[in-house]
């Protein structure tokens, strides 16, 4: 290609789940569709939100709640953004130190990570040391405005545990969260991989259960762009949005792991060795056990419409946001967090790959346990698992009635 | 009501606390000694003000609520960052808003910190100007600390050439029998012809030494 490359900056934050960024960059896509896809590591999400603000970066891996947070003005320097894709789904863990691990054994009769006896043992060490007069559980999350956050609130209050009464949420960057199991400062984490994995590589962790046993196939992380730079380049954005696909897709093969571990594994991205980033890959995690077990769905790159930006999703976020009072919920509010997400732009920058696409853009969430066929652009594609693990339904048509239904924690 | 470690005397503080007849309490959080000494030293001439310091990152919540500060500092690449954010998002709760940088609106300002590689908490309330301008310092010295830092690397690149220089014209004086003055003649020369910097032949020369084994004796 003769013509000069458009120069797009990016900022990552040190998962596994930057993988389509990186792969971008690094194998030719971002350079196929006419683009000088210049990445950079940050060390907080506040970092990549502000240096998007002042223009620093034009898109960024970014936490899915992150831009509908800032479209809604919630928190310092928001700046409206906007989502064409979504950057994959799962690779979430809720990992607890040794000791705390040791008091749920006690109370669990099988060891697989399923979500419900997990909260349920979870539920009983909490009553016992609320009896006992300790103080209560520190747990970890990344950041207010996460999928972590709302996962794990909403995990804890079907087993009726109140986050930030029952126990106490302290936000921690995912790479400190093993440090901070080990120093007892914290007695569990929600995080992305490869920290559940570190910490239970290090022995100082066991990996309790996952975000897909919470919700199947969950969203986690989006392509974030600042929304002046969006308009200003639409077609750098479709461009952008197929070259990550592209990689999205390439990550998700198989026959690619070993590759992907090892360009991951380098100083500028991970920097963390192969063994704590190949199980991941391979959808497998280590129990309490011991051994290393296959959890089908765990990670999706581009597999199930990883990728694409579902509104039903900006709108689940939407609700854990006003169920734990962090915005008021108002029709402008909605409005806000639904027009954050761009399924349009992601339609149309994906129609040259001629994609197999759902014909709708919203769906009913938790509906599916299982794969079933779906309405697409060739009749070809099937949606699910998305079940949530306590069998509830949230049907965006009827948000006010599911906001109604969730145990109110915001006052 | 309040949901989060260590937030109830946060609040409670500000609340009993009369804004206006106290020095400005200022917090600088860095691990960086060096650079935190240097911003502290440009803050404390800026006024009624107050400067302390925290370096180490374990517990620094309830570390902030004992010191109770009236604006915040932080390294731009502090990964800490999220953990005083999420106390400020809390803080909305109790209808208490910490902005971020002085205003919003400031876009410029906002830019030359980013730039600089901080960012700053400011409690709500207090006078703008006044903070402006404290920002301002701040920027400053964190820039001139990145300059230190750029002028501290030069220099040592700079020893670490004429080092390499006195061991390649000492290599010319041995092999070629030729005295000192020449040796450098020589370097200069065949730098100039080939358009680089006499430290690059310099070191070329004596990288192919050791490779032909002719450094040996030093």
């Amino acid at each position: 290609m003769s013509e000069t490359k458009r120069e797009v900056r990016a900022g990552f934050i040190p998962l596994v789940d930057c993988a389509p960024l990186v792969i971008a960059a690094e194998h030719g896509f971002a350079e196929a569709e006419g683009l000088d896809l210049k990445l950079s590591r940050e060390t907080s999400w506040a970092t990549i939100r502000d240096k998007l603000a002042v223009s620093h970066f034009d898109a960024a891996h970014i936490l899915a709640p992150m831009p509908i947070a800032a479209n809604l003005g919630l928190g310092p320097l928001p700046t409206p953004m906007l989502v064409p894709m979504a950057l994959g789904t799962g690779a979430n863990t809720v990992t607890v130190s040794n000791a705390l691990w040791q008091e749920l054994i006690r109370h669990l009769d099988r060891i697989d990570f399923s979500a419900a006896p997990a909260v349920t043992a979870l539920a009983s060490v909490v009553r016992d040391r609320g009896r006992q007069g300790a103080p209560p559980l520190q747990l970890g999350i990344v950041h207010p405005h996460s999928a972590h956050h709302y996962e794990l609130a909403y995990w804890l209050s079907s087993g009726g545990i109140v986050a930030g009464q029952d126990v106490e949420l302290v936000v921690v960057p995912p790479s400190l969260m093993p440090a901070a199991l080990a120093n007892a400062h914290i007695d569990g984490f929600c995080a992305g991989e490869p920290w559940g994995t570190v910490a239970s590589s290090e022995r100082v962790g066991v990996i309790l259960t996952t975000n897909a046993h919470i919700w199947r196939n969950s969203p986690e992380k989006v392509l974030g762009l600042r929304l002046d730079w969006a308009q200003r380049d639409p077609q750098g954005v479709e461009a952008l949005v197929r070259a990550v696909y592209s990689a999205a897709v390439w990550c998700d093969q198989p026959g690619n792991q070993d590759e992907l571990a090892a360009i991951l594994a380098r100083e500028a991205y991970l920097g963390q060795s192969v063994d704590v980033i190949r199980p991941c890959l391979a959808r497998r995690l280590r129990a309490g056990d011991g051994a290393l077990h296959p959890i089908d769905g765990f990670l999706n790159f581009a597999s199930n419409t990883a990728t694409f930006p579902w509104i039903s999703h900006a709108l689940w976020f939407y609700t854990q946001m006003v169920r734990l009072g962090q915005t008021l919920h108002s029709e402008a509010a909605l409005h806000a967090a639904r027009s954050t997400y761009r399924p349009d732009i992601y339609r149309s920058a994906l129609q040259p790959l001629d994609v197999e696409l759902p014909s709708v853009n919203t769906k009913v969430e938790g509906a599916l346990h299982g794969k079933a066929p779906a309405g697409s652009t060739r009749g070809n594609l099937s949606l699910g698992p998305d079940a949530f693990f306590d069998g509830k339904v949230f049907d965006p048509d009827r948000l006010e009635d599911y906001l109604a239904s969730l145990p109110d924690t915001s006052s | 009501m309040n949901k989060y470690v260590g937030l109830p005397s946060l609040c409670a503080a500000h609340k009993m606390r009369p804004m206006s007849d106290k020095p400005l309490h200022i917090l600088i959080i860095d691990e960086n000694r060096i650079r935190a000494s240097i911003i502290e030293d440009g803050l404390s001439g800026a006024g009624d003000v107050r400067v302390t310091i925290l370096d180490a990152t374990g517990q620094l919540l309830r570390r902030i609520v004992a010191i109770d500060p009236d604006v915040i500092f932080i390294d731009l690449e502090n990964p800490n960052r999220d953990l005083l954010e999420h106390m400020f998002d809390v803080s909305r709760a109790v209808k208490r808003p910490v902005a971020m940088f002085v205003d919003r609106s400031d876009q410029a300002s906002i830019e030359a910190a980013i730039e600089a590689g901080v960012s700053a908490y400011v409690v709500d309330g207090l006078k703008k100007e006044r903070v402006h301008s404290i920002l301002e310092t701040a920027v400053v010295r964190f820039n001139a600390f990145e300059r230190l830092k750029r002028e501290l690397e030069d220099a040592r690149s700079e020893l670490a050439d004429r080092k390499t220089i006195e061991r390649a014209k000492a290599i010319l004086m041995r092999t070629r029998g030729i005295a000192e003055p020449e040796a450098y003649a020589l370097l200069r020369k065949t730098a100039m012809n080939q358009n680089r910097r006499i430290a690059e032949i310099a070191e070329s020369l004596v990288m192919a030494a050791g490779m032909l084994g002719e450094e040996g004796g030093k």
